[in-house]
């Protein structure tokens, strides 16, 4: 093997064969964006049905598939492989790499994810429909008394497992293993600390909720009582084991965001992360808390009064890590010299509805107070705000601050200010009254409501089509930046940007740090 | 010019709230009738103003210095970095104020799980797609009734105006009386329920083999209105909850009238029926039943066709077999413990000889009787 | 970056392997796999059997074909591996992949663990209206005791499914003999002990013949790999008897409520890591005496299928102590 300085390949083989780094992460956050699409059009008939009182469009059956696969689709094929792809483009360029550590296991974490998802959206055209038991799949509605695509879920959810356990294996060992000289681990960008941790949970949940389904399979097919009293088992353990996986997975999903606005907003404000350790430790504790606070899920389940009051005060310490993480990004904008573009927009959008969707969060997290907000609206309200308003908002944050590097082309940035403006009114707009209708008491997963819910809900649907339309302009700028954008050349394209991925040609070449830099003394920055 | 955006959109926010507020829609949470509810309304109200107080500083921080320390401003941004001094006030001050939070949630939980001493017993038990509630420890025969939605298809889909209560109505609500501490032990029959009266602030899954504990004392009479909160199915949003509180004296006076009805449909089940009664009663407990899963004309929907059926065209025995034991392993559950041996006998008739099923079959409730005998 | 640039010291020139389609290859494999697999089991489960020579061989060929990808991806990474395209450094990756998948691994038992403490120590009781989760199940279940191993469930407790409170869901009847550790006289005529003697040596022979790898000694690791996969294999045969004798004999299957449940799904799925571990220590074997891989220095396939070999071993161990003993 001589040096590899060629481009790419031609053609599909480019990307069905690739082992490129960038390559594929591109290919992840092109998947990952479809899936949005999709997951956004499951969402849009739900806001749909939900328009007004009475049943329209589509039968209760449907919707409640409409709602799960909208759900699953967007945790697992929307948001983490949109990290995952993040992750693979950033994290070789930010540690001084030539590339991830196992670039063919990156190539297959990668082509198992579309095929899987196939699976997953073909059993809507199965017989007795696709599965319509919520994300959370509680046993017994997901095994006795679930359709047979069940099956075709499970092994989805099998596969899907296996792209996050590869893509986490690769993305550690590439952090542990692959540093430049010089680049210790406090001097890591927070990107790749908090993918780093985040890795690590996902390393540890993933086979938990592997093994939730196996469960499932052997319950609906070979006659096992796991999730079933008359043989002895509970139906609650499921969801103690789901949400042992699911807890950690809201994490995991906040996480790489969370590293994400503090790369953006230390660039925008032209000065240094404030508290660079602690928001590693920071970080840390929240992925450790992570671990043991999973059934603030499950308050109304009956627990015995011991644990749940242990799991109310395990959740509420949550608040304290995170606290400092949103203090430390306000203390980096304070006395800064801050400018306004799309992405710092985005950063700011997110800090603001993340913090709000924080703050539900802890309310949940009351156990008495939990027992009138939980499966209700309040609910939804509060993890679209830390959801869309975080996870969502701050990669397109990302998006938009490192597509010049990307792409070499400056993307239009009164079009990008629009697309922030309208999205965060019309976020707001859908997701804001739905506390409302939620502490009136409406329960969440119904396809029909109570007429005193009626005003709020249409309120609601009307801007999730707005929030909705507003995705396509994003589309739209980024294909037309890609295509025809205003070439930049500055390796340093933010003058604000701090690291070594803004130390390399721009656009980024196909093979970066083919012998690694040397990394200076220069102090750690966000 | 960006900061005046955001400092006008939240002022849109915040003066719309007193507005919502008066505006006959609820955005509140309800502090209900029990000293519980208020409780945890206060709860909830403390929890969210703590909130909003720190919201309010932080963001604070945030809009002076989005409009004063930014560039275009010309301002030399400062390189400061860290501070333990900041670092460690901000981190314990948040951790005292959790445990301020803390105090007031645990008496309130500590209450909410004082099950003991009840006056009266309610088991209730979640059904795909309805209620069943039964008066545990009332004194005489025990009293059991099914729940069921009450509005109509047609309101459903459109065709007729919805009434007032739409979707929150049934045809038997449990009656309970105020002033008595009511203990419900919730359960289920096939997936997970889970049963929520907002106003009386009781919330509990109703987990299939399992009895969950919950208890109210309602201090007003009136109706409150609830909804199943856990999603069990296709018809997870149509399995309302309807409370009657009532005085002590109503209630006696409800649950004796009760007690006559069952002993008159007791007597009733060894008298033979014609076919028009059968019919009429099968149709009735068909629609409550039935039809969710086999469809209004017996089309099949979650369950298979019962329109041409070879079950219900073949044996009787077979038909009821499937109809009072089941189907193992499917949603067709076994209605035999549901149902009356009338409601049984009705509805098995029924399905023989409508929807085109014209067998011209009775089965008399003497007949279920002596098929569940063995 | 200039190319001519020297890596710092400590950091080599790192492998990154050209555009290959072994990843889309395996994937078609492994997709294949799952879809007929749920096409088998959706057949066996709600009927439909006219489609069910089809769903087995879509299954069937799945399968080989990801076999066979696996064996020519693992034989592509040995080739470069013996042509020096390795650094130390990405063969260190490799160890860390090994590690952490191993870690991966624990988190799966881990899942089964804790069902059984769940199980054994809080939803039996409570389904016996014991403890403050079941104060009320006296109503639903009368009559039904807990005790582990559990001989009667619920279901059976209150005379079967027709009578059972809650939907016919499946009848469980639990197994007439569990497979504790029960008879203090015969105990050398008790399965389970045997195998954790015949696994904890393994651990034991896998050792040295690392050791004799260790020193270039070539005759005495096969020996000793050679003697591991034979327990190995013997463990495996043994867990067949076991299964033979629970299903023939002591009535106890998946069927059996809690207990058969998670018996098989524990001692299953260890025995199913037992077989892979076993194949993979055996295709070390087989590159020792036939092609004469390895080196005293390098010879991470082996380190790898031992290291795996160890965490089934340890995994044994738990098993031991918490499905049979205690
Ligand atoms: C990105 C995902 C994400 C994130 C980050 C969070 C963050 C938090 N969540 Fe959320 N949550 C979800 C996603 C997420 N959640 C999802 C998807 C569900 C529903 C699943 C389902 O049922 O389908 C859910 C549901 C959920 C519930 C269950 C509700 C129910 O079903 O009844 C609870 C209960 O405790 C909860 C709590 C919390 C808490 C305490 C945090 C904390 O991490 C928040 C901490 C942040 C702050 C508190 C704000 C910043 C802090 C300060 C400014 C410091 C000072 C503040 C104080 C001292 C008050 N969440
Ligand atoms: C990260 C995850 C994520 C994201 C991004 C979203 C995004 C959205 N969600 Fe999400 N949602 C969940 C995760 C997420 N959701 C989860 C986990 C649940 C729980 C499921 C369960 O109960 O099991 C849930 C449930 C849920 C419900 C409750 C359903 C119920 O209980 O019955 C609702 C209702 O309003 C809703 C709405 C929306 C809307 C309007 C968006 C919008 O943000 C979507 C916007 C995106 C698009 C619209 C697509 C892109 C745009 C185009 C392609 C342009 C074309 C569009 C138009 C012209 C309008 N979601
Ligand atoms: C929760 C859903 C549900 C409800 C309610 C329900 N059924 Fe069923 N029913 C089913 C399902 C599912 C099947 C198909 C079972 C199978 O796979 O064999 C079925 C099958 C049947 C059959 C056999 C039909 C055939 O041709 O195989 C009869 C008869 C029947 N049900 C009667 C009734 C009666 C009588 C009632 C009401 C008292 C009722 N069902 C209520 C779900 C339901
Ligand atoms: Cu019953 Cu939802
Ligand atoms: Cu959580």
């Amino acid at each position: 093997m001589g040096a590899h300085h060629h481009g790419p390949a031609r053609g599909i083989t480019r990307w069905l064969f690739t082992t490129n780094h960038k390559d594929i992460g591109t290919m992840y956050l092109w998947f990952s964006f479809a899936m949005f699409i999709l997951g956004g059009a499951f969402a849009m008939i739900i806001r749909a049905e939900l328009f007004q009182p009475g049943m329209q469009l589509v039968e209760p059956g449907f919707f409640n598939q409409m709602t799960t696969l909208h759900g699953l689709v967007m945790v697992f094929g929307a948001i983490m492989p949109s990290f995952v792809g993040l992750a693979n483009w950033l994290i070789p360029m930010m540690i001084g790499a030539p590339d991830m550590a196992l670039p063919r296991m990156n190539n297959w974490s990668f082509w198992i994810l579309p095929p899987g998802f196939l699976m997953l959206a073909s059993t809507l055209f199965m017989e007795g429909g696709a599965p319509a038991f919520g994300w959370t799949f509680y046993a017994p509605l997901s095994t006795t008394y679930a359709a047979p695509s069940v099956t075709f879920f499970i092994f989805a959810i099998h596969v899907l497992g296996m792209s996050s356990i590869m893509g986490s294996i690769n993305i550690i060992a590439t952090v542990m293993n692959m540093r430049a000289p010089g680049m210790s681990y406090m001097k890591l960008p927070l990107f790749v600390w908090t993918w780093l941790i985040t890795a690590f949970l996902l390393v540890a949940v993933m086979p938990v909720l592997a093994g939730a389904v196996t469960m499932m399979l052997m319950d609906i097919h070979f006659g096992t009582s796991f999730f079933s009293a008359a043989g002895g088992g509970d139906p609650v353990l499921f969801q103690h084991i789901f949400w042992f996986f699911g807890h950690p997975e809201v994490y995991i999903i906040i996480l790489p965001a969370f590293g994400v606005v503090s790369q953006i907003i230390p660039a925008f404000s032209r000065k240094p992360l404030f508290g660079y350790a602690s928001m590693v430790y920071a970080t840390a504790s929240i992925a450790f808390l992570s671990f043991i606070v999973w059934a603030h899920h499950m308050y109304t389940v009956g627990m015995p009064v011991a644990g749940e009051l242990y799991f109310m005060y395990a959740t509420m310490l949550i608040a304290v890590p995170t606290g400092v993480k949103v203090f430390n990004w306000i203390s980096t904008m304070w006395r800064g010299a801050l400018s306004f573009e799309t992405p710092m927009l985005f950063s700011i959008g997110f800090l603001v509805l993340f913090t709000i969707g924080g703050f539900t969060g802890l309310m949940l997290s009351i156990a008495p107070a939990d027992f009138q907000y939980h499966d209700t609206y309040f609910v939804v309200a509060h993890f679209h705000y830390v959801m869309v308003a975080g996870a969502v908002f701050s990669m397109t944050a990302a998006v938009y601050f490192w597509l010049p590097k990307w792409t070499g082309r400056m993307y239009n940035e009164t079009m990008g200010k629009v697309h922030f403006w309208i999205s965060f009114v019309g976020f707001n707009i859908t997701f804001f009254p739905q506390h409302f209708v939620g502490l009136a008491g409406m329960p969440r997963r119904v396809p029909d409501y109570a007429l005193q819910f009626a005003d709020f809900n249409m309120m609601s649907s009307i801007g999730a089509f707005v929030y909705g339309a507003s995705q396509i302009l994003f589309l739209y700028n980024v294909i037309a930046t890609i295509v025809a954008g205003e070439k930049v050349s500055d390796e340093k394209v933010w003058d604000g940007a701090e690291g070594l991925e803004w130390t390399v040609p721009t656009p980024a070449p196909y093979h970066t740090f083919e012998v690694p830099p040397k990394v200076g003394a220069a102090p750690a920055h966000g | 010019m960006l900061c005046k955006k955001i400092m006008v959109f939240a002022g849109i926010l915040l003066s719309s709230l007193p507005w919502v507020a008066q505006a006959q829609n609820q955005v509140n949470m309800s502090p209900g009738v029990t000293e519980i509810g208020a409780e945890i309304y206060d709860l909830h109200m403390l929890i969210m103003i703590i909130c909003v107080i720190i919201g309010l500083l932080v963001f604070g921080v945030m809009f002076y210095s989005i409009i004063y320390h930014r560039k275009s401003r010309g301002v030399v941004p400062s390189q400061f970095h860290e501070s333990t001094k900041v670092e460690i006030a901000w981190t314990a001050v948040p951790f005292f104020i959790l445990v301020a939070m803390a105090v007031p949630a645990t008496s309130t939980l500590l209450e909410v799980y004082d099950n003991d001493e009840a006056e009266l017993d309610i088991l209730i038990t979640g059904y795909q797609w309805k209620w069943r509630y039964e008066y545990l420890d009332a004194a005489g025969e025990p009293v059991a009734f099914f729940s069921n939605l009450a509005t109509s298809q047609e309101e459903i889909y459109n065709t007729e105006s919805k009434g007032e209560n739409y979707l929150l109505e049934v045809d038997e609500p449990l009656v309970i009386p105020v002033d008595t501490k009511v203990r419900f032990l919730i359960t289920a029959n096939d997936v997970i329920h889970s049963w929520w009266v907002p106003e009386i602030s009781v919330k509990r899954d109703a987990i299939p083999g399992f009895i969950n504990e919950a208890w109210s004392k309602v201090t007003e009479e009136g109706i409150y209105r609830g909804q199943c909160t856990e999603l069990c199915g296709a018809y997870h949003g149509f399995m309302p909850v309807v409370v009657h509180a009532v005085s002590r004296e109503e209630f006696d006076g409800w649950m004796a009238a009760k007690r006559a009805e069952q002993a008159s449909d007791l007597a009733a089940a060894s008298v033979e029926m014609s076919l028009e009664a059968l019919m009429s009663e099968g149709e009735a407990v068909y629609n409550g039943q039935c039809m969710a899963c086999h469809g209004a004309s017996g089309e099949g929907g979650v369950g298979k066709a019962i329109a041409g059926s070879s079950i219900a065209l073949g044996d009787v025995n077979t038909h009821m077999d499937v109809s009072i034991r089941g189907v193992s392993g499917t949603a067709m559950q076994a209605f035999g413990t549901q149902l009356s041996d009338i409601e049984m006998a009705a509805v098995i008739t029924y399905q023989r000889n409508a929807f085109g099923n014209n067998t011209g079959d009775i089965v008399q409730p003497a007949d279920v009787a002596s098929y569940k005998q063995g | 970056m200039a190319a001519t640039e020297q890596a710092p010291p400590g950091y080599e020139k790192y492998h990154v392997p050209d555009s290959s389609s072994l990843a889309v290859r395996a994937t078609a494999g492994l997709l294949l796999t799952v879809f007929g697999g749920g096409l088998v089991l959706n057949n066996m489960t709600f009927g439909e059997t006219h489609e069910a020579g089809n769903a087995k061989w879509v299954l069937l060929i799945g399968l080989g074909f990801f076999i066979a990808t696996l064996a020519s991806w693992f034989r592509t990474t040995i080739r470069e591996n013996m042509q020096g395209m390795n650094s130390a450094q990405l063969n260190h990756s490799y160890v860390l992949g090994m590690f952490w998948f191993i870690f991966s691994e624990v988190m799966f038992f881990a899942a089964f663990f804790g069902t059984l403490f769940y199980v054994r120590q809080l939803a039996g009781p409570w389904l016996a209206g014991e403890g403050e989760g079941g104060r009320m199940n006296d109503l639903l279940w009368p009559g039904f005791e807990f005790s582990w191993p559990p001989m009667i469930t619920p279901q059976e407790a209150v005379g079967g499914t027709d009578i059972q409170p809650i939907a016919n869901n499946g009848a469980f009847v639990t197994q007439e003999r569990s497979m504790s550790f029960a008879d203090a006289h015969h105990w050398y005529q008790w399965l389970p002990m045997w195998n954790t003697i015949i696994l904890l040596s393994s651990s034991f022979t896998v050792h040295v013949a690392h050791t004799a790898l260790l020193n270039d000694e070539r005759a005495k690791f096969n020996r000793w790999l050679g003697i591991t996969v034979a327990l190995g294999i013997i463990f495996v045969f043994l867990q067949a008897a076991e299964y033979y004798e629970a299903y023939a004999h002591f009535g106890l299957t998946l069927n059996s409520g809690i207990y058969g449940s998670t018996f098989f799904m524990l001692t299953g799925f260890h025995g199913f890591h037992v077989a892979m571990g076993m194949t993979m220590l055996l295709i070390q074997l087989i590159r020792s005496v036939k092609g004469h891989h390895f080196t005293a220095s390098d010879h991470f396939g082996f380190e790898a299928s031992s290291w795996y070999w160890h965490f089934v071993d340890v995994v044994w161990v738990f098993l031991f102590l918490f499905v049979y003993i205690l």
